[in-house]
């Protein structure tokens, strides 16, 4: 009995809260990467393993554009624009040959993808990380931390990403025309939609949300050749425990996997709690493969 | 009459095999030291990539979890090198192929229950799992530094006993790499093998058959497993380190993209692909200069194959011949 009111009052209630805060925040982020990775998967059904690439690489513009204009949030939508030209461009170039072929060639063609653009951006900007500085410095206090305003900020903006997204594909024209290729894509083409426009323009948003979430996301890390690997991993776990293809899903698994993750923090080490993730990913394997966030398959 | 032809067919890859051995086996005596070494480490990939063509060729199951095996086999025998004296070479190797199975076992559990995009990423989550924990168990596996350890002597017990040279550890890789091709091309021409092939033609069909289709996934990976453990091995043998390195998913990304370029569904393409990847990487930045990023035209000539050259190297050089 005592033995268990002491696990109790040793329990940390501050770094409770200052983790699950930081687990919020970092969800949404995750949420913003992964909702980019899905909206690819469900659409075109391609897994894209260049997602982190794209992340990273919207950094690095971020990084550019910052040091030219000096205004952050000009980095940030001149990056998402950018990154997703190239997105547009990368889905030309490499997936629309593909299409009609076994989905595992888009895996590799991705995979190639990501190889190449993480090493021009290795070759371009060098392996030392660029420091980015945060647009609001101002602080909170939250116990015994002084807790920047700008992470709440993320969460908010990552949010309302994700929102407005959700708003233009529920009623949005061009968003009806990419549900529609979603359900039936022979028969989206036979009433006069244009898939493969839809296709590029679907990869060059998912893109767009990619390099938004590096720009936001590149105060708190640095900008670095290697940043867009981690993320995409946890993406990748994300994706499959919200069931893949599921934009709910995918939200919900990303904050479960980050609250996850930020408590086992307090205990262990930070490069040992993504083993976290990992086990949930296993876990939700065995017991629930479509996904644990996603409705039930009949 | 078919007989004949299958006889006549078999008598001239036999014929084919004896003479690229040949050649390989008198390669060391005129090569250079320097070529040597990269000849037994294209060698070394190349048995990785056949033991990956296994999943991705034969049963079609595109792994990105190679890089788990192929580092618990180099930990295994790292683990053998360094705790038993004097090192043995035959003990290494069966514990980098304990270490391999373990691994193997551990992953074919879990990931055959998924197929296609699903089974690409859980091997390549579990191969993450290894990697994290090799990199932060510092004490045993000595973390971000990896393990440093001698070369064992080439012995038969009670009879032999000598240090490897260049030119004898090249054999003893060749010998090693060569005879598991032998081997892997029966078990792939076996009923086993073919149940394999009818799996990636068809799993619902093979299924209805009556074959226990996970059972056989699970040998596929364990198998599979196996041999890129033996890869393993020895590329510790050939290195002496084992990094953490290796163990991390690029690994098992090259391995991929030795198979497409090589040719997948067949044993020697990802050998052919191996090398063709560790010579473009070897001669670029000798043409080019050292901060050359090799990877880049890599990378386009790996997308280019897929969109253009879906059968690979040897896939194009087979029609081209036949044409």
């Amino acid at each position: 009995m005592d033995a268990v009111t002491h696990f109790f009052q040793s329990i940390p209630v501050d770094l409770l809260i200052i983790q699950t805060v930081n687990g919020v925040v970092t969800g949404m982020i995750l949420a913003l990467v992964a909702s980019g990775l899905t909206l690819i998967l469900g659409i075109l059904d391609v897994v894209n393993f260049a997602h982190g690439e794209l992340f990273m690489l919207g950094a690095y513009v971020g990084v550019l554009v910052l040091t030219a204009t000096g205004s952050f949030w000009m980095a940030l939508v001149l990056s998402a624009l950018i990154v997703a030209l190239l997105g547009a461009a990368i889905q030309i170039v490499t997936l629309r040959p593909l299409v009609g072929r076994d989905p595992l060639n888009t895996i590799l063609t991705t995979f190639g993808i990501s190889l190449i653009l993480q090493n021009y951006a290795l070759w371009q900007f060098g392996p030392v990380a660029r420091k980015i500085s945060e647009p609001i410095t101002s602080h909170f206090n939250l116990f015994y931390l002084t807790y920047p305003w700008y992470r709440i900020l993320i969460a908010v903006l990552s949010a309302a990403i994700i929102g407005g997204f959700w708003l233009f594909l529920k009623y949005g024209k061009y968003g009806v025309w990419i549900r529609a290729t979603t359900q039936d894509r022979v028969m989206a083409q036979a009433m006069g939609i244009p898939v493969p426009m839809v296709h590029t323009a679907v990869f060059a948003i998912g893109a767009a949300m990619a390099a938004a979430s590096g720009v936001l996301f590149a105060p708190l890390v640095g900008v670095s050749h290697t940043m867009g690997l981690d993320w995409v991993l946890k993406a990748f776990i994300v994706v499959v425990v919200g069931g893949m293809g599921n934009l709910g899903g995918s939200i919900a698994a990303a904050i479960f996997i980050s609250l996850l993750e930020a408590y086992a923090a307090i205990w262990v080490d930070p490069s040992q709690a993504v083993i976290v993730s990992f086990v949930v990913l296993i876990l939700t394997l065995l017991f629930r493969p479509t996904g644990l966030f996603a409705p039930t398959p009949k | 009459m078919p007989l004949k032809t299958k006889l006549g067919h078999s008598a001239g890859f036999w014929i084919g095999f004896c003479v690229v051995m040949a050649l390989l086996i008198v390669a060391p005596l005129v090569l250079p030291e320097y070529w040597r070494r990269f000849l037994t480490e294209i060698l070394i990939w190349g048995l990785l990539a056949m033991s990956s063509d296994i999943l991705i060729g034969y049963t079609g199951m595109v792994s990105f979890g190679h890089s788990a095996f192929f580092g618990l086999g180099m930990y295994g025998a790292a683990a053998a090198l360094l705790i038993i004296s004097p090192p043995n070479l035959w003990l290494a190797i069966l514990f980098g192929l304990g270490g391999a199975a373990g691994a193997a076992l551990f992953v074919a559990y879990f990931s055959t229950r998924l197929r296609d995009i699903y089974f690409a990423i859980t091997t390549l989550i579990f191969s993450q799992i290894f990697y994290v924990i090799i990199f932060t168990w510092t004490e045993v596996t000595g973390g971000e530094n990896g393990l440093i350890f001698s070369r064992p002597h080439f012995t038969i017990p009670f009879l032999y006993d000598t240090r490897f040279s260049t030119a004898t550890l090249y054999w003893f890789v060749l010998a090693v790499v060569g005879g598991s091709y032998v081997l892997l091309r029966r078990i792939m021409q076996s009923p086993f093998g073919m149940v394999l092939q009818s799996i990636r033609e068809n799993e619902a069909r093979t299924r209805a058959i009556g074959y226990p289709v996970e059972r056989y996934k699970i040998v596929a990976v364990m198998l599979s497993g196996l041999f890129a453990g033996l890869a393993g091995v020895l590329y510790a043998v050939q290195n002496q380190f084992a990094a953490a390195e290796f163990v991390f998913f690029t690994t098992s990304g090259d391995t991929v993209i030795f198979n497409v370029m090589g040719g997948i569904g067949t044993l020697v393409g990802p050998i052919v692909g191996a090398g063709f990847f560790q010579l473009i990487r070897e001669l670029l930045p000798r043409i080019f200069g050292d901060q050359f990023p090799y990877l880049i035209p890599l990378g386009v000539i790996f997308i280019v194959m897929i969109i253009f050259l879906p059968q690979g190297l040897l896939g194009f050089a087979r029609r081209w011949l036949n044409r």
